[in-house]
């Protein structure tokens, strides 16, 4: 299993991160060297194993599906970096 | 003016009850010894105006006899809980600005139990780091390092343990994740208690990977740990991960003998590169378990060694997802451009720091398809394997006690080059934080150069008792 720049910048666009050259460069030795390292998993026997993606076990309980207005459309608004009549704005999406 | 730099949670709630002081008094004496230590970078937000009206409430609450359970207390709340009104980062340049109109259900707790807030303490990036360098707002000092030898104080609570070590509070909240609040009471010479899983609701509690994530308290007593845990814990129906268990006295430690019970050495832990002197410490607690009439007995943990990779899966995957919300659009910092996606891409190179992109980037590939099954699958099956070796050796004991670090305190720009030299260091805490159970490290001796060494208690799910009245047993035997 190796990592080169292709994939590199695959994953950089999956997880929306832009990254320079310089930054490229390191990401690859660092991701290789983990990656390798975590394959040492792949040594252990999991068959038959069921994975476990909580150790949360008790039942999670419904709540009723009915609307509630906790704050205030300003309170939300007030944290983002550009807001317009109530709205978030974002750059033109359509053409 | 007194002297409340070595004051516990415990004396002090005495001494307030005895009106040797005031909360006032108090409140007053760390804002002026966190000015004084400013150095040490602990805090990345002070809240002293808010310090002080909360001290005015509770020495009004003291005198009407309507004392709460952590009545006039100043703590430092970890930058990772959102607090009402006030600055919350979580380390971070992307939310250097982020004010939370709401408050985590774990700091509103403390509120309500009367606990004041002196400020936000500072913490790796997103809680990710083992020695709070990567946090945006600068590196912390640990107060036992000295200028020929600046010391890390662990991490990613580092700020809230290295508060409490030099005096600048009497208790602090962390998060724990694989290790954040243990190593880093290890490395300052405190108690750092990681309850079981679901005992703190994560509601409000900036996410970093939710399956492991926990919050518990960094005190210099066995005794503060238990009081603190009290106020934290809740059934919360706003975290649906929060336990309905029902929530013991946790001071009933005190009652609770060690004699007879079952204390489990996981052979496994004791692994390469673990430290001649932390080992004859772990030896001194198994004598003094003896002495206090344990039994001791060998157990085997035999996937511990699949620990550390398996969380390095786990949780870099679960951060991807959770760290996804950061997009410049609806909070924190935004660099603006264009085009929508150019517009997520740069804002988060640009505000997010190189530890956060790294891990950022395992979580991608290791979720991403083709790649999915054999890594993030894998893990989970191997957590599965993690988790069976602890209930299989609870049949046989109801303690296991290890070292929580295989090292002491190291040199602030140590272990910087190599990730995996880092990651190393929660090589003995992860396996708990995967398995979910309560887990506390105690300060239990010093190596050759005075520095603090912890030891590690792991209790079965809900039995923090049985972990805070063995940790109790280490703070009377230790002989300091």
């Amino acid at each position: 299993m190796s990592i080169d720049n292709s994939t590199v910048k695959k994953v950089a666009k999956l997880a929306r991160i832009e990254i320079n050259e310089e930054e490229e460069t390191t990401l690859i030795t660092e991701l290789n060297n983990i990656l390798g390292w975590v394959d040492e998993l792949k040594q252990v026997n999991t068959d038959s194993v069921e994975p476990m993606l909580s150790v949360f076990n008790e039942s999670m309980q419904m709540r009723e599906d009915k609307a509630e207005s906790n704050f205030d459309n300003s309170q939300i608004l007030d944290n983002s970096p550009e807001s317009n009549s109530g709205f978030f704005v974002v750059p033109k999406v359509v053409e | 003016m007194n002297d409340f730099e070595n004051l516990s949670i415990s004396s002090a709630i005495e001494g307030l009850a005895n009106k040797n002081f005031t909360s006032l008094e108090l409140t007053e004496f760390f804002i002026k010894k966190i000015e004084k230590n400013k150095d040490l970078n602990c805090f990345i937000t002070s809240t002293f105006d808010k310090a002080i009206e909360m001290a005015k409430i509770s020495d009004q609450k003291i005198k009407e006899n309507e004392t709460r359970s952590l009545e006039g207390i100043p703590i430092g709340m970890k930058d990772l809980f959102c607090t009402n009104g006030v600055r919350t980062t979580a380390g971070s340049k992307i939310l250097e600005n982020f004010v939370p109109f709401y408050e985590s259900t774990v700091s509103n707790n403390l509120w309500n139990s009367g606990a004041i807030m002196l400020g936000k303490t500072n913490m790796d990036e997103f809680a990710m780091g083992s020695a709070n360098t990567t946090s945006f707002f600068g590196n912390v000092k640990n107060p036992l390092g000295s200028k020929v030898k600046e010391l890390v104080p662990g991490g990613s609570s580092g700020g809230s343990a290295s508060a409490v070590s030099s005096g600048l509070c009497l208790g602090s909240t962390g998060s724990d994740t694989g290790g954040s609040i243990r190593q880093p009471a290890s490395f300052c010479g405190l108690v750092g208690l990681k309850p079981t899983y679901g005992r703190c609701s994560r509601f409000g509690m900036i996410a970093f990977a939710s399956s492991l994530d926990q919050a518990g308290p960094i005190t210099k007593t066995v005794e503060d740990s238990a009081l603190m845990l009290q106020a934290m814990v809740s059934f919360d129906k706003k975290d649906s991960t929060s336990s309905r268990q029902s929530i013991p006295d946790f001071s009933d430690f005190k009652k609770l003998s060690i004699k007879g019970k079952r204390i489990g050495i996981p052979k496994e832990y004791m692994i390469d590169g673990l430290n001649s002197d932390i080992k004859k410490i772990w030896d001194a607690g198994i004598s003094w378990f003896k002495s206090e009439g344990a039994e001791i007995l060998e157990v085997s943990l035999p996937h511990t060694k699949s620990a550390l990779p398996t969380y390095y899966i786990i949780a870099p995957a679960e951060a991807s997802a959770n760290l996804a919300r950061y997009d410049g659009i609806r909070y924190g910092f935004r660099h603006n451009a264009d085009d929508l996606n150019d517009l997520y891409q740069k804002t988060r190179g640009l505000g997010f720091g190189k530890e956060v992109k790294r891990r950022l980037m395992i979580g991608t590939y290791v979720l991403s398809a083709g790649y999915y099954d054999a890594y993030y699958l894998k893990a989970l099956k191997v957590r599965k394997l993690i988790s069976q070796d602890f209930e299989d050796s609870f049949q046989k004991c109801d303690l296991i006690l290890t070292p929580t670090t295989p090292n002491v305190a190291f040199p602030i720009g140590e272990k910087q080059t190599n990730p995996i030299e880092m990651y190393l260091n929660d090589v003995l805490t992860v396996p708990a934080s995967l398995a979910g159970l309560p887990a506390m490290s105690v300060p239990s001796g010093f190596n050759s150069e005075k520095l603090p060494v912890g030891l590690q208690l792991i209790g079965k799910p809900f039995d923090e008792i049985s972990v805070l009245a063995a940790g109790a047993v280490i703070e009377e035997s230790r002989g300091f």
